[in-house]
This record gives structure tokens, sequence and C-alpha cells, in this order.
């Protein structure tokens, strides 16, 4: 297990590495010179150009560049926000709350939308149940979630009024106004996701059903109810957790777009945001900040799946 | 109950081709949208009109007209053009790059095999969106850029499929022949290795598309993408949304085309699936 782990931490830290390497890399794409960007009204002024260069270190060589970037990294210094004027790290942990929550939300809504579906359509397979619940996932995966997003608004909000079209307040300053403002984009975020979740569900219920311990149940004379959730759905949870893991790094993703539409002021919108500035450092940092995120996800993931599978523990 | 009565087999395979053949429909029918569209469009998708702004759909305006007095209808038609151009121009741009480097890591091994793998790990940590995002914001809003964008960030997906079907070919038997025959490593890789992958890639090639059309509405509303006064879906949502009260038309349209698009590639890749690869069925 620990050399497991071990070996598993090895192929992590090169994985890192040329992720820095490529994030660092996207400022070489940007046309123009982030000096004049950044230098605003006075970029006739050759003094502050070059002062912004040497601050930036942009008269320096390119490999010196990167290591004195990735040294900070390391240490947690993912740069100052060009137009905010705040370090980026402490702009990501402001916002990743805000996100989480949403994120969080919409994590419990696709389980408990997907997880039953996918259930219901592998017992009831090839039954208009099990085509109904196919197409319910097929939707929910081929949505836009942004134009989900201005449905539900233009429903909800402009057509019934029930709830508050954007904004975002939060959980510890009210819970009953923080959960009316996230509940659409938690919905919205949550649909895509559900449809995975059902489609892996079913195929991983279908999978368990056919194995030898579930005849051996039924052969017993249980109930099909305790033969359904107690044997089959427990052991067709261990491919669903994993990717239930890695599906959550996903939401963050999907949250970009999410956030914009309710302008909630998360993770995605942060990013957004930084891009119309030019607000390069940002937008680096933000990258980064989620490829980290998604690399720890797969890897609680993978833990998961030892601790839930005991056949594996031994290994 | 018997569940997988023959007859019940039999009404499953209807069903799930008879849906897959409706996706391709639906598929040309788009294109056939997309193409003809300087032909078939009844107005200028681009020249304004004052005296008809926000007007509600009717017989004139299938769809309604926008905030500029441009008629919807015109231009969803050819909004296809940007959304099928960049779903299916970066799925191919996508390949090129991503399967040469797969097959690459797959047959050459080693430290080739190591490097590229962990290029497209490190590539697929980053979210796909936020990846393309990223990358079009540095490469500046078009687009092409918004294409070639999404092109990098698919392209990770093909290296890992063409990878992992060349490690499964280079210990086939027919490999061995080929190789025992003499024939140079490029000639096993292209000429034997390559025709065996076609199914899988067709199938996550096709269900790509589908991502791609998403991606690139999604850069293109956030302005990322297709600049206006261009016509795209993405776009059109966007200026949809600052007049959701007094236009929902505007909104309701473009985001229908993309979802009928986006879910036909979807069912035509499934039963592309389910045609091809007998393994991989979904039972």
């Amino acid at each position: 297990m620990i050399g497991w782990l071990l070996r598993r931490l090895a192929q992590i830290i090169p994985t890192l590495l040329i992720l820095s390497v490529m994030i660092f890399g996207l400022q070489q794409l940007m046309p123009g010179d982030p000096a004049l960007i950044l230098a605003g009204e006075e970029r006739g002024d050759p003094v502050v150009l070059a002062q912004i260069r040497a601050e930036l270190l942009l008269d320096r060589p390119i490999a010196e560049q990167y290591f004195v970037w990735v040294s900070k990294v390391v240490q947690g210094d993912f740069g100052f926000s060009w137009r905010i004027r705040m370090p980026v790290s402490q702009l990501i942990l402001e916002k990743l709350p805000v996100t989480f929550q949403l994120a969080t939300m919409a994590f419990v809504i696709a389980i408990v939308i997907g997880v039953p579906l996918g259930i219901l359509s592998a017992v009831r397979r090839d039954t208009p149940t099990d085509w109904l619940a196919n197409a319910v996932a097929l939707a929910g995966i081929s949505t836009p979630n942004f134009w989900l997003g201005i449905m539900m608004i233009l429903f909800f909000s402009v057509n019934l009024g029930w709830l508050p079209p954007s904004g975002y307040v939060p959980l510890t300053e009210d819970w009953r106004a923080s959960l009316a403002t996230t509940i659409m984009p938690a919905f919205v975020l949550g649909s895509g996701i559900a449809g995975v979740l059902m489609r892996h569900t079913r195929a991983a219920m279908m999978t368990a059903m056919a194995q030898d311990y579930v005849r051996t149940a039924r052969a017993k004379g249980m109930a099909e109810g305790v033969v359904v959730l107690k044997h089959a759905f427990r052991n067709a949870l261990i491919p669903v957790v994993t990717l239930g893991a890695i599906e959550f790094g996903r939401l963050l993703a999907g949250a970009v777009l999410t956030e914009q539409i309710f302008t909630i002021p998360g993770f995605g919108k942060l990013i957004v945001d930084a891009v119309f500035n030019r607000d390069y450092p940002v937008v680096q940092g933000v990258v980064l900040a989620t490829a980290l995120i998604f690399v720890v996800l797969s890897l609680v993931a993978d833990l998961l799946y030892m601790a839930i599978n005991p056949r594996l523990r031994q290994a | 109950m018997n569940a997988d009565s023959p007859r019940r087999r039999a009404l499953r395979r209807f069903f799930q081709h008879r849906l897959a053949v409706l996706g391709l429909v639906v598929v040309v029918v788009f294109i056939l949208a997309a193409v003809l569209a300087p032909w078939v469009a009844p107005y200028d998708p681009i020249q304004t009109s004052w005296t008809r702004l926000r007007k509600p759909p009717s017989a004139a305006f299938l769809f309604g007209t926008d905030e500029n007095g441009r008629d919807v209808f015109s231009r969803v038609l050819w909004g296809a053009r940007a959304s099928l151009m960049a779903g299916v121009v970066s799925v191919l741009a996508a390949m090129l790059m991503g399967v040469p480097l797969g097959l690459l890591a797959g047959l050459a091994g080693k430290w080739t095999d190591a490097l590229i793998s962990r290029i497209a790990d490190a590539m697929l940590s980053v979210p796909f969106l936020i990846l393309a995002i990223a990358l079009a914001a540095f490469l500046g809003p078009a687009l092409e850029n918004a294409m070639l964008a999404i092109a990098i960030s698919a392209a990770p997906v093909f290296v890992r499929l063409a990878r992992g079907m060349a490690l499964e070919a280079r210990s086939a038997d027919w490999f061995e022949a080929a190789r025992a025959l003499g024939n140079p490593p490029w000639r096993t890789a292209l000429l034997h290795v390559l025709p065996n992958i076609v199914p899988p890639l067709l199938v996550q090639g096709t269900l790509a598309i589908a991502e791609a059309i998403i991606a690139e509405a999604s850069l293109s509303f956030l302005g990322l993408g297709q600049q206006p006064p261009q016509p795209s879906w993405g776009s059109m949502l966007n200026s949809a949304q600052r007049f959701l009260t007094q236009a929902p038309w505007m909104a309701i349209y473009p985001g229908v085309a993309i979802f009928v698009v986006v879910l036909a590639f979807n069912v035509f890749g499934d039963g592309l699936r389910d045609a091809l690869d007998p393994r991989s069925q979904r039972r």
C-alpha cells in the first residue's frame, strides 16, 4: 500500500513539472508586450516600460524567468494580479469556497438524480423505464449548461419570479438566501454530471447483476430489493465512487460558465474576468490551481478505490 | 420475466440502431443548413434594421428578430457554419496531433513513451474547458484561435487512445508477423496498426465533435470565439441574456440548435460504438 502510494506520487511529480512548463509557456503565446498592457496610460514612457520589464524579469532569459516563477509557485506564491493588485493565491483562496459550495451542491444533486436512475434502468433494462432513463441521461449530457442556466432564469426568475436570477449570498450570512441564490446554478452544473453518473451506475449495476453472488443471493430466496441494493449495488458502487471523484474536478470547469451566467463571484468568474482584463497571472494561477485540485482528487479517487475494494488492499 | 429474450434483444438493437440513424440524419440536416445557409436563409444575417427590433416569432420571422433587427432564424442557420466547422475541424486537428504521437509513444516505448504520456497526463489534469479558455485567452479572441485552443485541448484524449491501441497491437501475432516480414517500423505503424484503430477513433471522434461544439459555443459565449457581428450560437446567447425579459426567443432558439446538434452527434456516436465495437456494447 505504502509502496503503491510512493510509486503513484513519483508519477505525479513529472506530470506536475511538465504542467508548470506548459502553464509558464502560455505567456509566450501572448500577442504583444505585457509591459505595454501593464503600463496602460504611460505606455509611451520608455522609463516606465523599462521599470516594468525589470520588475517582471521580462528582460531576463526565458529559462531564468521560468525558474524564478516555479520556485515561487512551489512556495505558494502564484504571482501578483495585474489588475486587482492582490496576490493571485489570495484571490484564489477567497473565491474557492464559493465554487466549492456550488460544486458540492451540484454533486449532491447529480448523485441524487444519477445513481437511482442508473439502478432503476439496470434493473428494468430494456423496458420503457430504461429507455426513458437513458434519454434523460443523454439530454443531460447534451445540454450546454450555460443555455440551461439561461432557460432556468427565464422560467423560474423572469416568468415565475420564484428565485433571484443572479447574485450570491454566503452560506455563513444567511443560509436560506444562500441556497436560493445557488440552487439553480447547482442544478445546472449537476445535471450534466448526473447523466454521466447514471450511465456509469447503469453499466456497473449490469456487470454486478450478472455475477454469481447475485444468483446465489436470489437462489437463497432473498427479496429482489435486498439483492439489488445490498449485493449488487454495493459492488457497483466501486467504479462509481472513483468516477465521482474525478467528475468533481470537472465541476470546476463547468462552474466557469455557470458562475458567469448567474454572476456568482467564484473561481469560474475569476478566470473569466481575468481573461477579459488581460490579467494573465490570474489566468495562469487559476489553471495551475485547477490542475492541482484535479491531481489531488484523482489521488483521492485511487485511495477511495482501495478503501472500498478490500480485494485490492492486500496487493 | 425473461429480461433477455430474443425478441427484446432484437427490439433493443432495432431501437438503438434507429436512434443512431436518426442522429445521423439530424447531423446531415445541420451540415446542409451550414453549407446552404447563403441560399436558404431568408434574410441577411448581419444587416441590421431599426424598424424591426426584437419582433416576436411570426410567419415572416420564424424565430423572431434580435436587438439589432436581424432575423434570428437566418442567424441560427449561418451560426451552424461556425459551430460545425469548429466541431469538425478542431477534432480533425486534434486527431492529426494526437494519433501520430500516441502511435509513436505506444510503438517506441521507453523514454519516448514516458515523455509523451506525461505530457498527455499534464494536459488532461486541466479540465478541458478551462484549458481551452486559457489557450484562447492567450492566443486572442478569434474563431480560428478558439478552434486551435479546442484542438490542442482535445488532442491528449487521442494520444491516449492511439497509444493504448498501439500497445495492444504490439503484443498481437499479426504485428510480429508484419515485423518478421521485414516491414520497417513506420510501415507497420501506418499500414497495419492505423487501420486497426480506425473504428475506435471514429467513435471517439464523433463524441469529441459533440464536446467541441459545446466548447466553441462556450468560448463564443464568453467572447473568445467567433467575433460579432458574424453569427455564432454562443455569441447570440450572450447578447440574448441582456434581453431575457423583453425577447426570450433570442435565447431559446440558438440554444435549441446547440442542444439538437450535440444530441445528434452523441446518439450517432453511441450507435457507432455499438455497431463497430461489439466488445464495448453497453449491455
